[in-house]
């Protein structure tokens, strides 16, 4: 099992280039990702805003981050990756419950 | 395609993490783990708002947070996530010392965020007397941040291992699946860590 693959040589061009394309896109996604951040944090320190605006927006950043995470960094929008995105929103379906049921036996 | 098949340029797939069945398995593991894993942190995030008012007379949310450490600690672990994308890049382009050199940058912005995490902790337990039996928000805070925390341990062990048991091996369809599988967990501690200081520290601050 344990060969000594030659790892100097590279793959094809077209696979470098369409992994090049690909990281592009990728870095751009972290961008984002650290404006995204930057204004969340922004947002709490400049201390303006009232706690009822503030938190939809602080969770909408964050929703938003976590949709570049799972997209571009974990590639869930690439083929093949039906039955991962089945699995990763069923697990956000069963979060959900979870929260709505622990609001409403600490709230109701 | 077997597990033991060295990849050379002209063999090489275009997905050497998936191209084996043991590699395919591993991918689709991994993902139903971080379904399980969902579930899991949202219990931890639950029981942290529905608790994170009763203090006991202790310190609250606002007087302990402190928003530059979190901020450093969300760029240390934002990057590593960035790193291990390079890695990938990388082991996709077959290219298996750059991966490594990645891996190990990501293995050590990982290893900075713990140290500041442990920081912070010792500052609260030092500083203010906050600890897990202080109140139920003190519960629930460590118990949240804490198990974060853990698979920021659990990760960076992989990590270790994976690098130190493959440092030899060079790259090929038996240890991409588990390079990549690597990555994917790691993502993770990320996603779970917007929410952390979303939830706990943002809004923590704000009300």
């Amino acid at each position: 099992m344990v060969n000594q693959a030659n790892t100097e040589e590279k793959v094809n061009a077209y696979e470098q280039e369409r992994n090049k394309e690909e990281m592009k896109k990728q870095v751009i996604s972290f961008a984002l990702m650290i404006v995204l951040t930057l204004i969340s944090f922004g947002l709490v320190a400049s201390g303006h805003l009232e706690s009822i605006f503030a938190i939809p927006i602080l969770l909408m950043m964050a929703i938003i981050q976590v949709g570049f995470q799972f997209y571009y960094f974990m590639h869930l929008k690439d083929k093949g990756h039906g039955m991962p995105a089945t699995l990763i929103y069923g697990g956000v379906w069963a979060a959900l419950l979870t929260l709505a049921g622990l609001g409403v036996i600490s709230w109701w | 395609m077997s597990i033991d098949h060295s990849l050379f340029p002209e063999t090489m797939p275009s997905n050497p993490e998936r191209a084996t069945l043991e590699g395919k398995n591993k991918f689709m593991g991994l993902w139903f783990f971080l379904g399980g894993e969902t579930v899991l942190f949202a219990c931890l995030f639950g029981i942290y708002i529905a608790l994170k008012n009763s203090t006991a007379g202790g310190p609250s949310s606002t007087d302990l947070f402190g928003l530059e450490l979190v901020f450093f600690m969300t760029v240390l672990l934002l990057s590593s996530s960035l790193t291990s994308v390079y890695a990938m890049y990388h082991m996709r382009n077959n290219d298996f010392k750059k991966m490594m050199l990645w891996l190990g940058i990501t293995g050590l912005l990982g290893i900075g965020f713990l140290a500041c995490e442990i920081y912070e902790f010792a500052h609260y337990i030092i500083d203010y007397d906050f600890t897990f039996r202080s109140s139920a928000f003190g519960s629930a805070f460590y118990a949240l941040v804490g198990f974060h925390g853990g698979h920021v341990i659990f990760g960076i062990s992989w990590l270790i291992v994976l690098m130190i048991r493959n440092a030899r091996r060079g790259l090929n369809l038996y240890n991409a699946p588990k390079f990549n599988t690597f990555s994917l967990y790691w993502h993770f501690i990320d996603v779970v860590w917007v929410f952390v200081f979303t939830v706990v520290y943002l809004m923590g601050m704000v009300s």
